[in-house]
């Protein structure tokens, strides 16, 4: 007879607890600094971009979310330091599994994770992601693409001392 | 369906739509089709610290008859789909389905000859959600984006076809930002 009181004794002691539910769509969940979230395509500091359309990120894909067109930066249109840019990026998240392989090919750092995760929609199109749709916002001080380069003379500038020339022209 | 079905325009107002549509996503009773390990994130979403009983739907039912909603959870196998369909067919309408993770929505990794590349060859997919395995907060954002579509809803072919003309569509909101508390 008391075993079962003392059942009931657990029951009416968790009244007293702390709640352990979280209210997620009211306070978003912060989530690991190193979730793998969306992906984001990243820029320079002067607003070119740093993907140079190499496609070692659609090779190391296991899953075959990634598609990649490269494409030649000319004198007149220049959307990355160097040769080539990244013309066409497009990830499919119904085939992104989220495992960073993209990430750790990446020669560049110009594609990296967010901790962004509210990505359910209704239909398969709007889950290809484009080029649009991944590019990193324009920060204060960064310039919509293409346009000459900037900060430098080549392209090894940008790589060698790129967030220091960025601070340099920023003064 | 019913006696909404034959009645002309007029009568029904779309007030009444709203209410019945608010019933309906008030208690969505989710039909479970754990394959694989999406269904873990399912099963944790429904235990106390995600508690999808906020929102209504804590009863998982495991008979088809009793359940509004079909979260398809992990890789549908080709020897799969045709219980998938048959657990569909025996659920009564309204009904909704929700494609969890990229082995349901799409195939995901697995490109061959054994899973089905999306459910949505099988069954129509109201919701389809990335992730692998999606996190319960990511599953919670995907069914209040349906609970969103259904206050939506038409009540009837009148109605269908006036929304259909009209070409709306409802807004998919980040859960987070729709429902944030206001400071």
């Amino acid at each position: 007879m008391f075993e079962s009181l003392k059942g009931f004794g657990v029951t009416f002691g968790t009244m007293f607890k702390k709640v352990v539910t979280e209210e997620y769509p009211e306070v978003k969940k912060v989530t690991a600094p190193r979730f793998h979230g969306r992906h984001q395509l990243n820029r320079h500091p002067d607003g070119l971009e740093k993907c140079v359309g190499c496609e070692l990120c659609a090779w190391a894909c296991p899953a075959d979310a990634i598609f990649v067109e490269g494409g030649d930066n000319t004198e007149e249109a220049r959307y990355s330091p160097g040769e080539r840019y990244g013309m066409d990026y497009q990830i499919n998240y119904l085939r992104c599994i989220g495992c960073g392989l993209c990430i750790e090919a990446c020669p560049t750092r110009s594609l990296t994770m967010t901790n962004e995760y509210e990505l359910a929609d209704d239909n398969r199109q709007d889950l290809i992601f484009t080029k649009e749709d991944l590019l990193a916002p324009l920060l204060p001080g960064m310039e919509q693409p293409p346009h000459p380069m900037r900060l430098g003379n080549n392209e090894t500038d940008y790589y060698v001392n790129g967030p220091q020339l960025a601070k340099e022209a920023g003064q | 369906m019913g006696l909404e079905e034959k009645l002309p325009n007029g009568i029904l107002l779309t007030s009444v739509e709203k209410l019945v549509n608010w019933t309906r996503k008030s208690s969505l009773w989710p039909a479970t089709f754990g394959l694989a390990c999406c269904a873990i994130e399912m099963m944790t979403t429904g235990g106390p610290r995600y508690d999808l009983a906020r929102f209504g739907m804590e009863v998982f039912r495991a008979s088809p008859r009793q359940a509004d909603l079909m979260i398809v959870a992990g890789r549908v196998t080709n020897k799969m789909a045709p219980v998938l369909r048959q657990i569909y067919d025996q659920m009564p309408e309204p009904r909704w389905v929700l494609a969890m993770g990229v082995c349901a929505s799409s195939g995901g990794m697995f490109n061959n000859y054994a899973v089905v590349q999306g459910v949505d060859h099988v069954v129509p997919v109201d919701m389809y959600l990335p992730g692998c395995p999606p996190r319960p907060e990511m599953l919670m954002d995907a069914i209040l984006k349906i609970h969103a579509k259904i206050m939506d809803e038409p009540l009837n072919a009148v109605r269908a076809k006036a929304l259909a003309d009209s070409g709306y569509r409802t807004d998919l909101i980040p859960s987070s930002e729709r429902f944030a508390r206001k400071k």
